[in-house]
């Protein structure tokens, strides 16, 4: 036990200030590593630190002491016990071209199942509005697709002027956003053990499904490729990463079959999850702009072949940056704890 | 065993060693959210005043921006602050909140960006009754975004020196005239009894007249037995002064006791085990 507590605390004293010192330079400089030599004496400290919080707790007088030495102790615990990988100064470049793609490869059969998900609903949707055309208003809830296709097609070819004049900037930024909220949403709701995800999936393929059936039937599929593709072939891969990131989490709280603790597997995650929407994120951009300003012009104005080929060309490139983009040279797709120990 | 919901989370680290983390609880979140909302709002609604005022851009591309610029600060405000102020908003700080990692480890910026995008499952259906509900029921008071990215949010200790101050605030001590005795004071009486005594001078106001003599001639006759101060001392002092003078000698910092008594010590001498 401590007799004299002044005598205890004024030795001690020089001990705190330095790992007090060692922790700042840490906290404020996050890439900052240390030496062999540096973490021997950082341990030590951390230990002698933790010591002098055990005995001061037989001592309970000194509140103001005992309060410090705890705060020290707790932020050097973390600075000890943290095995994740430390972050590094972070390249835009090396994100998009390495780290977004092959987290997406990583996950690929929750993207698979994304998609047959997205194509149940298409179907289900597809059928519906073929076998019950009345079931228009509910199956897709936005005004201008309430009408007759061929009738909308007609109006939208013989427009004299601009329609999008004066809108086209704010329309792009309300696409934008509101497809991202979507899409945040999609995967948030893999709180609920991945089931919303699907919920939201399913009924984004009712309303495609449906549209799509909707503009075929009509033989207004030229029009349909030319209107969709340009942005859809952006926007819908976004929601369907947004959905895979959503079964991810579904997947982790639920756990079946992995002999991981529902934290460790939530830990393991968490990485991958913020790769994903930050990379749906960017697509909606792109989508949005596109939708905007190239989508809603139709024939005369744009053949709808230009606007197909356009479609095309971005879900080849879209599919080609997802397989392809930062595979190393033998091919392989490193796992998440695989690249960490490369880091490492 | 199911473990019992708390509002203290003790991290035990490897070493043996536990440090306790007091948790917050949904009312004072929410407030603390009020702020960061209020926050939101002036700064959104300052930048499109700033841009309509300023009539540099076409109405369209000015509507553009204020859409943008609303989402990404509403998005980006408590990622931004939460990274910057290490795990503090505006409205956590003013409530002395703190979003911290479960384990006591670091916090990852991952962790940050999945608590703040999973608010949009906490803020349903309206105000955050998925989250309130999550926190009451949840053992450590998280809602569905702390607990997906492994998250707590703690709330600063009300400081004990604090309350000591203005318990003895502009009184004269005197028994710092006897170090030895307080000395001997602070080695005999247990941790416990010493809490004891700090709570009834907190809430002595709150006792019944006599119930209170009672109280404090019980410790102070206790704290006597203990150490016997000099009758200069303790001359003309009721019972709750002489608990009072007992419990500021006890919590004093150290500081202030070795300024006040003036006692000269080896700073470099060594400590007794």
């Amino acid at each position: 036990m401590i007799v004299d507590l002044q005598r205890f605390v004024a030795s001690e004293e020089r001990y705190w200030r330095e790992i007090e010192d060692v922790l700042d330079s840490l906290e404020k400089r996050m890439e900052r590593s240390l030496s062999l030599e540096e973490a021997k004496r950082f341990h030590y400290l951390y230990q002698r630190a933790s010591s002098d919080l055990a005995r001061l707790s037989a001592f309970p007088f000194e509140p103001g002491i005992r309060q410090r030495l705890e705060a020290l102790v707790a932020r050097a615990y973390a600075e000890i016990h943290e095995t994740r990988l430390k972050p590094h100064r972070f390249s835009p470049r090396e994100w998009f071209f390495q780290t977004f793609p092959q987290t997406f490869r990583r996950h690929a059969r929750a993207f698979a199942l994304a998609v047959i998900i997205t194509i149940v609903g298409s179907a289900f949707g597809g059928l519906a509005i073929s076998l019950d055309p009345d079931s228009k208003s509910v199956l897709m809830p936005f005004s201008h697709l309430q009408t007759h296709p061929s009738d909308r097609v007609a109006r939208e070819e013989s427009r004299a002027k601009d329609h999008m004049e004066g809108h086209k900037s704010s329309f792009s930024a309300m696409l934008m956003t509101h497809n991202t909220r979507v899409s945040i949403f999609t995967m948030a709701l893999g709180m609920t053990w991945g089931l919303g995800t699907i919920i939201l999936l399913f009924y984004n393929g009712v309303i495609l499904g449906a549209v799509v059936c909707d503009y075929v039937l009509a033989g207004e599929s030229r029009f349909l490729a030319g209107w969709l593709l340009p942005h859809g072939s952006i926007e819908i891969p976004a929601i369907l990463i947004a959905g895979q990131a959503g079964l991810i989490l579904g997947k982790a709280l639920i756990g079946r079959g992995s002999p991981e603790s529902l934290k460790t597997r939530l830990r393991s995650i968490s990485n991958d999850l913020v790769t994903l929407i930050f990379g749906v994120g960017l697509l909606l951009v792109w989508a949005g702009i596109v939708e905007a300003f190239f989508s809603q012009y139709h024939e005369p104005v744009l053949p709808y072949s230009l606007k197909i080929a356009f479609g095309l060309i971005e879900l080849a490139l879209l599919s080609l940056f997802l397989a392809r983009s930062g595979k190393n040279s033998s091919g392989k797709v490193m796992k998440g704890h695989e690249a960490e120990s490369q880091h490492a | 065993m199911r473990e019992e919901k708390t509002n203290t989370l003790i991290i035990e680290t490897p070493e043996g060693i536990s440090f306790s983390l007091l948790l917050a609880g949904p009312t004072t979140r929410f407030f603390a959210w009020a702020i960061d909302l209020a926050c939101i709002t002036a700064v959104t609604s300052t930048l499109s005043a700033l841009l309509s005022t300023l009539g540099l851009l076409s109405r369209d591309v000015a509507m553009a921006i204020v859409i943008l610029m609303y989402f990404s600060v509403s998005i980006s405000y408590g990622i931004l602050t939460e990274w910057h102020w290490r795990g503090q908003t505006l409205g956590k700080r003013l409530f002395k909140l703190r979003v911290v990692d479960e384990q006591g480890l670091r916090l990852q910026f991952s962790q940050i960006v999945i608590r703040n995008l999973l608010r949009a499952v906490d803020a349903m259906p309206f105000l955050y009754l998925v989250g309130g509900v999550s926190c009451l029921v949840t053992r450590r008071a998280q809602r569905l975004g702390d607990y997906a990215a492994n998250t707590i949010v703690i709330r600063s200790r009300p400081s004990l020196e604090l309350d000591i101050e203005t318990i003895a605030a502009g009184k004269y001590n005197s028994f710092r005239d006897y170090p030895h005795l307080v000395a001997r004071l602070r080695q005999d009486v247990p941790a416990q009894e010493a809490a004891i005594a700090l709570q009834a001078l907190l809430r002595r106001e709150g006792l019944d007249p006599d119930a209170r003599v009672a109280l404090f001639r019980d410790i102070a006759s206790h704290f006597r037995s203990l150490a016997a101060f000099p009758e200069e001392a303790t001359f003309g002092l009721t019972d709750e002064q002489y608990v009072r003078n007992a419990v500021e000698s006890l919590f004093q910092s150290r500081d202030k006791t070795s300024s006040q008594s003036e006692l000269t010590h080896d700073r470099h001498g060594d400590i007794i085990l």
